[in-house]
């Protein structure tokens, strides 16, 4: 089933909603009289709608959009029976009619596989030429780990550059740079200038999720990696920064301003839990104005600390004052 | 000469020795280093020939990422590397992480911090809006693996042909992630599914139906015919409910 481009006078989309899937809604000109016979007889309407389950309809739109500025077929012969008969030109494909409409698809189709076969080839070449590296990197490393101490500090710094720049995991140590790179330390100077501000707005402390979503959505482009703000962070005290890196015992990492005593929020938290009789981290969240991830480590160090006693139960985990430590 | 008794000579020699092993290594750094800008060429070409390829091709994008890995290399482990820099493949998966934790933190009060890959797909899909590159299911994944070293307990679950993703520190074993998975059927477990499935003791199934409830990864039906529900909001989405505005409940009710 197909219908010639030039039957189309405009394009438009209709976005997804609840229940109905997007769409993309194509009015045509009349039908011409020497129309080949379709799935109907007749329509009352002057559009066709396709329907896009899944998706697919950004690129299609765009596509057909081209197409729709292009025009090529403008460009084309107006489709007549006697060149029909005369079959294909040499070194010339007329495209004529539906048949032709095919064939430059057909073309078009075998171009783009061209480039994708070319594509992987290419691809291909680099990934020698990127193992050569690894090769070569596992080959430096050895040499370290023998010579233990006589490489300099200069060569190690060096070196780690290098395998940051391939993307190689550190083959000496495997952790991917670990710290000592130049990259790694600027960025946590970088950080201590950017987070100063919102860690204030947020008591003095924030998650890494967070701040890796601040920070990215701040710089739009050449954005950081997951592992490189990890990195960077570790580095943040023995910069003598005035923000540290702390890991909770749940593995939750988190970005404190130095000046932030957590275990001086903990004494807060007890009088708020206390004030309250109970609390569940969702509640002591939302008095507090934290995020549900970080009111709950803090009452978990409260507890670790013995101010408050947890009671576990499906209804939730509910943490009280411990009456036991103060209650004698 | 004694072992543990060196003479001078001996000395001389083994410093000899060591120098030589430090300008072997120095040698193979500046092999390196000129290899190092060698190949930042080559991708370079490589990049200006088939930049596009990665960013509108997903199917590439994997192929790509397996040769990766099979050569030892992680294109997304720095947004200062190579791959990154030139090939624009990390700005890729970076914002994406970033839209992905956004879902899950907007989503995490209904269904518990555990959401299927496709429900998270369509999420995500619907954020980026019209205009933006297509992202496919593993593209998702990948940016999910980066995402595990920030800490705040991202995980991918294995259920029936698909994945869960977790993003809350709930603390999941075997135990649990096996009756996840039986319960992607229906969206529910009740005690005797698991007993009859995976052949546990009552105390066993109990427990670990608990423990979803208590991480809130599971709502408790006790109005079930039969015996209590177990539900599983981030199963049921697709199979049971349907997301509407508040008008449209309006307009539901009589």
């Amino acid at each position: 089933m197909a219908i010639l481009l030039s039957q189309i006078v405009f394009i438009e989309e209709q976005a997804a909603g609840i229940g109905k899937s997007a769409k993309i809604v194509v009015h045509l000109h009349p039908a011409p009289p020497n129309k080949e016979p379709g799935p109907f007889q007749s329509s009352r309407n002057s559009y066709i709608k396709l329907s896009f389950k899944e998706h697919g309809q950004i690129e299609f739109y765009r596509r057909l959009s081209e197409e729709m500025t292009q025009r090529r077929w403008e460009n084309m012969p107006v489709s007549q029976s006697l060149q029909t008969n005369r079959g294909p030109q040499p070194g010339r494909i007329r495209a004529v009619g539906i048949v032709g409409i095919e064939r430059k698809l057909e073309e078009k189709r075998k171009e783009t596989d061209k480039n994708i076969s070319e594509a992987f080839e290419d691809l291909s070449k680099l990934m020698v030429k990127a193992k050569e590296m690894v090769e070569l990197s596992k080959s430096i490393a050895n040499k370290i780990k023998d010579k233990q101490g006589d490489i300099t500090e200069d060569e190690t710094i060096r070196f780690k550059s290098y395998l940051l720049s391939m993307g190689i995991a550190n083959p000496v140590t495997r952790e991917t740079y670990g710290s000592g790179t130049q990259y790694h330390m600027q960025l946590a100077k970088q950080l201590a200038g950017i987070l100063q501000a919102p860690l204030e707005e947020r008591g003095g402390i924030m998650s890494l999720t967070e701040v890796y979503c601040l920070v990215n959505r701040a710089r739009g482009m050449e954005l950081l990696s997951p592992e490189d703000l990890v990195n960077a962070c570790k580095m943040l005290e023995a910069l003598k920064l005035p923000l540290r890196l702390r890991v909770f015992d749940s593995g939750v990492m988190v970005i404190e301003l130095q000046s932030h005593k957590e275990e001086e929020m903990v004494a807060s938290a007890l009088e708020t839990v206390s004030e309250k009789g109970s609390l569940t981290s969702e509640e002591f969240a939302k008095l507090v104005g934290m995020s549900v991830l970080l009111a709950k480590e803090r009452l978990l160090l409260a507890e670790k600390m013995g101010h408050l006693c947890r009671d576990d139960s499906v209804e939730g985990l509910r943490f009280y004052p411990n009456l036991f430590m103060t209650q004698s | 000469m004694e072992p543990g008794n060196l003479t001078p000579e001996s000395k001389l020699l083994t410093a000899k020795y060591k120098e030589r092993g430090t300008v072997l290594a120095e040698d193979q750094l500046a092999q390196m280093s000129k290899q190092l800008d060698m190949f930042k060429t080559n991708l370079e070409e490589f990049a200006s020939k088939h930049k596009q390829e990665i960013r509108k091709n997903p199917e590439f994008r994997v192929q790509f990422q397996d040769m990766c890995a099979t050569i030892g290399v992680d294109p997304l482990a720095s947004g200062k590397g190579f791959w990154s820099e030139m090939l624009g493949v990390g700005d890729f998966y970076y914002e994406l992480g970033v839209q992905i934790i956004e879902v899950c933190l907007a989503l995490k009060h209904r269904n518990g911090g555990l959401i299927t890959l496709e429900e998270l797909h369509q999420q995500v899909l619907k954020g980026r809006g019209k205009f933006a590159q297509d992202v496919s299911q593993d593209d998702l994944i990948r940016a999910i693996k980066k995402l595990k070293a920030l800490g705040t307990g991202f995980g991918i679950i294995p259920v029936g042909g698909t994945y869960l993703i977790q993003s809350v520190p709930a603390e999941l074993n075997m135990d649990h992630t096996v009756v996840l998975q039986l319960a992607e059927k229906n969206g529910y477990v009740t005690v005797s599914d698991v007993k009859a499935s995976l052949k546990w003791e009552t105390e066993r199934a109990r427990q670990v139906l608990e423990h979803l409830l208590k991480e809130g990864l599971a709502w408790l039906d006790l109005q079930a015919p039969g015996e209590a529900h177990y539900w599983l909001p981030a199963l049921f989405t697709d199979l049971y409910s349907q997301e509407i505005t508040a008008e449209e409940a309006r307009e539901a009710l009589p």
